[in-house]
């Protein structure tokens, strides 16, 4: 029993020190939600983990037919237009449903919050982590779109991890900073699904980023989605899209930015959570 | 003994906002808000006087400096009324709130037990929900499954170990929540009021349980309404009132002490100001009358007592009960009765004010000083108001024709005395 020599020391403003050290001794918890949030999630639902890939699925359909037939937007090189949308639906997918599901976290854990002590952080961590299997289930459905168009990504394909944690940074920060003041202002319920649908369209998930005009082109990055989706297609499409490095780290900047921003609120937030929520 | 919690002056403040009841508050409300207060300095700057901040908050003091100390494996009651800042402690010490000012140091593994079955999913198996659960109260996957046995025989759900809690009966779900809880492995165990729940015979073992764990070294905190079984468990008790330790002494002397009080207070009418409470039903006051009609704290054991309850509904009631329930000063309920006792035929009542009387004959209760508890509900399970020790009262004078020690009760028991015949004894 190495804990009964440890002091806990509660004064105002101390929970800062050991906060991370803290949260690792509730890795479990973290582990626990995330498992009772995929298994009530697919229990009552017939086809249960194929909605993870039908959703995407038809909605790269619903784009094909909008935006390369009717719209007639070109795709990058050789690559066909389906694969173009997919490697950036993915992602996408995965973003906007990790914000939803984090900024709503704390209130719908009311319950948690108010009765038991735990590091708030794993709430919304949860919430990300059960966005991020789907995310992970729904990439098994690019390889079938692989198979399908017989095109194949190259020895770029291994940066495709290093991509997916960019997603989950973008989604972090935001998200944790959406479910923080969703606790105090009700407003930011309304607030992201709002973010969610405006950003369908000034991030490139239906186009290319390369059809954005040059001068608008660093402007369009300050997007963090603009960075992990080209970083996505850079690593998918086979050499057939080059990477817009100024827009890249400039996304990826804001990327940072917003994950630094939304972990010091959290933290400053977090301690009034039980009296306000 | 060394000590395993130290708090010193510690003390939590709340701000109560005047326009609004809820918690949370919305962007507009805040940007209106600071417009007019952002108006409100100028206009104060200009006409020369100083910043007249926070004009609609107002600070409450849940707790205000508090100061005591627990030794290792003593176990030790917190009482007080309702909003004397009880829970505040608890959740001050398990961590889930901030203290406003002061210090606690606490050496060992605490593990709280505020609500039973938090973090429970209806839609998981009961199986799932243990470890659940258990995760959320704070142990290891390995610690579950050491103890899993033993969970599931304590909760005796064995049976449904793999059907959904939701089809799980009320009874059974307190258990299963109970039995998780109660074989956490801390050094601490803070417990707030959860015994109130589950039937006799449950409250019982958890009784009986958490005195094992205590018996085994442990330090237990237990916050209750229910005096008997702090002065019955706990061997020290702390009094809180409006935020402030009143009293740290022996547990019984403690509970002594606090009922005494409730009676030396009393007036025979307790008003409550619950009318700006979103409340749909409250008790508005409570007085008792005697045989005369006047109001009293002071009782004839030989003459009946006139509870008189005012109560009001904000919206028709299809099934609803008022309680009372008295309780002699050493903590035993003499008896408890509501209007649904004897009557379950549905009697719907509408929005309203209304006043309902109780009579306690004379030559009931035996001479003593006796607190009441008044409540409302809406059967099976709902509580929408209740007072609890909010009135105290007396009874004196002699019930029978010389002094004796006479028990609970002065009821006039029925004797009947027969010669038996001559031959039967012979």
């Amino acid at each position: 029993m190495t804990e009964l020599a440890q002091e806990i020391v509660i004064r105002p403003g101390h929970t800062a020190r050991h906060y991370w050290s803290g949260l690792w001794l509730y890795r479990e918890l973290l582990w626990f939600l995330s498992w009772r949030d995929v298994l009530v999630r697919y229990k009552q639902t017939t086809i249960g983990v194929a909605w993870a890939l039908v959703r995407p699925l038809l909605t790269m359909l619903v784009f094909m037919v909008v935006f390369s037939v009717v719209a007639r937007l070109p795709s990058e090189g050789k690559a066909p237009y389906a694969v173009l949308v997919f490697a950036g639906l993915l992602p996408w997918f995965f973003f906007a449903s990790a914000l939803s599901e984090t900024s709503n976290s704390l209130l719908a854990n009311e319950r948690m919050i108010t009765k038991i002590y735990f590091p708030r952080i794993v709430i919304p961590l949860s919430s990300i982590l059960v966005s991020f299997v789907d995310f992970v289930i729904s990439g098994f459905l690019l390889l079938s779109v692989f198979l399908w168009f017989s095109f194949y990504p190259d020895w770029r394909a291994v940066f495709v991890p290093l991509f997916g944690l960019l997603a989950l940074s973008a989604a972090l920060g935001p998200g944790l900073l959406m479910s923080a003041l969703n606790v105090k202002f009700r407003d930011f319920r309304y607030v992201v699904p709002f973010i969610v649908q405006i950003g369908l369209y000034i991030s490139p998930v239906g186009y290319s980023s390369g059809l954005i005009p040059e001068p608008w082109r660093i402007l369009y990055s300050l997007n963090p989605m603009v960075g992990v989706i080209d970083g996505f297609r850079w690593s998918l499409l086979a050499g057939e899209f080059s990477l817009y490095w100024p827009g890249f780290m400039a996304s990826l900047a804001i990327n940072l930015l917003l994950l630094i921003a939304g972990l010091a609120y959290f933290r400053r937030a977090e301690r009034s959570f039980a009296d306000v929520i | 003994m060394s000590t395993v919690i130290s708090a010193e002056n510690v003390s939590k403040s709340y701000l109560i906002r005047h326009e609004r009841r809820d918690g949370y508050v919305t962007l507009r409300d805040v940007m209106v808000r600071s417009a007019r207060n952002a108006a409100q300095r100028g206009l104060d700057l200009i006409r020369g006087r100083g910043y007249t901040n926070g004009r609609s908050q107002e600070e409450f003091w849940a707790l205000k400096d508090v100061n005591f100390e627990v030794s290792v494996g003593s176990r030790v009651g917190i009482i007080g009324r309702n909003g004397a800042g009880k829970s505040t402690l608890l959740k001050i010490l398990s961590r889930i709130t901030e203290p406003s000012s002061g210090e606690i140091r606490i050496r060992g593994r605490v593990a709280s037990l505020l609500e039973v079955g938090t973090g429970f999913h209806p839609e998981l198996t009961g199986r799932e929900n243990i470890f659940l659960n258990g995760a959320v109260l704070g142990m290891s996957r390995q610690e579950i499954q050491r103890k899993f046995d033993e969970i599931v025989a304590f909760a005796e759900v064995d049976r449904f170990l793999d059907t959904p809690v939701k089809r799980y009966s009320n009874g059974m779900y307190v258990r299963l929540a109970f039995a998780v809880a109660a074989h956490l492995e801390s050094e601490i165990l803070l417990i707030d009021e959860v015994l109130a729940v589950g039937d006799v015979e449950f409250q019982k073992k958890c009784l009986g349980r958490m005195e094992g764990l205590a018996r085994s070294g442990r330090t237990l905190l237990y916050v209750s309404h229910n005096l008997t079984s702090v002065s019955q468990l706990c061997e020290s008790a702390i009094w809180l009132e409006n935020g402030s330790v009143r009293l740290i002494d022996d547990a019984n002397k403690t509970v002594q002490a606090y009922l005494a009080s409730g009676t030396s207070a009393s007036e025979g009418i307790a008003v409550f100001d619950s009318v700006e409470s979103d409340k749909e039903a409250f008790i508005h006051s409570v007085a008792l009358r005697n045989e005369l009609g006047a109001i009293a704290c002071k009782f004839d054991v030989l003459t009946p007592i006139s509870v008189e309850v005012r109560f009001a509904c904000r919206r028709k009631f299809v099934s609803w009960r008022l309680f009372a329930a008295v309780t002699r000063s050493d903590g035993i309920t003499v008896f408890s009765t509501t209007t649904w006792d004897y009557n379950h035929e549905r009697h719907p009542i509408d929005s309203g004010t209304y006043v309902a009387w109780l009579m306690i004959p004379g030559r009931l209760l035996a001479e003593s000083r006796y607190l009441l508890t008044v409540g409302f509900g809406e059967p099976p399970d709902r509580r929408h108001d209740r007072h609890e020790n909010c009135l105290g009262f007396e009874v004196t004078g002699q019930a029978f024709e010389y002094k004796r020690s006479i028990g609970m009760l002065a009821y006039p028991f029925q004797w009947r005395i027969q010669k038996e015949k001559e031959n039967a004894t012979t």
